[in-house]
């Protein structure tokens, strides 16, 4: 499976939560596959989708997903850190590790070398790390959700992409309507 | 009151709930003022942009935040500032020291102390410089603008302001 098939398959899962996507490709097929105002696209900044994800959670009290890459994690390998000493358990990590930069043409990052970035989050003091293999990562995250314990899921997968349109959304309306995901009660 | 309990207590009195750190001499009588603060959520970054990250989250998630740093973060942050904080406006205090200025011992701040204010203006970041004591009775304007405008707002002070290092 490749990252898009992921994506497809925990889509469904996502739809009811908040979601901070990762920048480039992972953003642009979630755009692409299931739009939804609770999903905020980044567009720029490589590297924050955990540390915004983590500032969501840590906000308000509604479950907050970040869907990361490997290559966007080793860009800010110091957020883990501050996960692990920042509990929020309606924070759930997702790291979806292909072993490159898929959005740059696929070069292969340390992750699919020698580096374990789950070994990683539990050396930072994460307690909750589980890898999976990809076809299980729906699972995984749904019982993540369900045990509203904070969580890091390292989702291992095969490289490859697909091809996808490019986001044409405002930025500011994109934050705008996750804004007002946030603030909406359900009742 | 000290100026740093000053400070906090304008964070408080303008909502601010969320403060993300790097650590800082200079600021470390803020920072400890800001851990003792219980509505503060403080949350110390290892990096200014993983610490920006953290701010655009937790203003999406409905809380006021600020972010605490030295000038050299300046250099760091140039792209989460741009496509981050002003893509998608949002507000951003930055209590910034100003290293390398008067009465600086270190020879090497300096050599970033020239490139902040050119930066921050090139950035078009409305900015603020601290140097005389008394100058913090403008903070709370300050925070009320960034709170108005949806911009980073960068609060440099400097040594002659701390009385010193």
């Amino acid at each position: 499976m490749i990252r898009s098939e992921i994506i497809r398959d925990i889509a469904p899962i996502l739809r009811d939560q908040l979601v901070v996507c990762n920048i480039g490709l992972p953003s642009q097929e979630l755009h692409m596959i299931d739009d939804q105002a609770s999903t905020f696209y980044m567009l720029g900044t490589m590297g924050l989708s955990s540390s915004i994800g983590l500032g969501v959670a840590l906000a308000q009290q509604k479950t907050v997903i970040s869907i990361d890459g490997d290559g966007s994690v080793l860009t800010n390998l110091g957020t883990l850190p501050t996960i692990a000493n920042n509990v929020a358990d309606n924070f759930i990590l997702l790291i979806i590790d292909n072993g490159s930069y898929g959005s740059t043409g696929d070069q292969p990052t340390y992750a699919g070398k020698k580096t374990s970035l789950t070994a990683v989050a539990r050396a930072c003091g994460c307690d909750n790390v589980i890898e999976c293999h990809a076809k299980e990562t729906g699972i995984v995250l749904q019982a993540a959700i369900d045990s509203k314990v904070m969580t890091v899921i390292v989702a291992k997968c095969e490289s490859g992409n697909i091809k996808v349109p490019v986001i044409t959304k405002d930025p500011v309306v994109i934050r705008d309507r996750f804004m007002n995901e946030v603030a909406r009660t359900d009742e | 009151m000290s100026v740093s309990k000053k400070i906090v207590n304008d964070f408080v009195a303008n909502g601010i709930g969320f403060v993300t750190t790097v650590p800082c001499k200079q600021l470390g009588g803020v920072i400890e003022a800001v851990e003792k603060e219980p509505s503060i959520y403080h949350i110390p970054s290892n990096k200014e942009d993983e610490g920006m990250g953290l701010c655009a989250g937790a203003f999406m998630g409905g809380k006021r935040p600020a972010i605490i740093m030295q000038n050299t973060a300046i250099g760091v942050t140039v792209n989460t500032l741009v496509t981050l904080t002003q893509f998608y406006r949002m507000p951003l205090p930055m209590l910034i020291s100003y290293r390398g200025e008067l009465k600086e011992p270190v020879a090497c701040q300096v050599e970033m102390a020239v490139h902040t204010k050119a930066l921050l203006n090139q950035l078009n970041i409305p900015t603020y410089h601290f140097h005389q004591p008394g100058d913090e009775q403008e903070l709370d304007a300050i925070l009320k603008y960034t709170f108005m405008c949806n911009k980073p707002v960068a609060i440099l002070t400097d040594a002659t302001f701390w009385g010193g290092y």
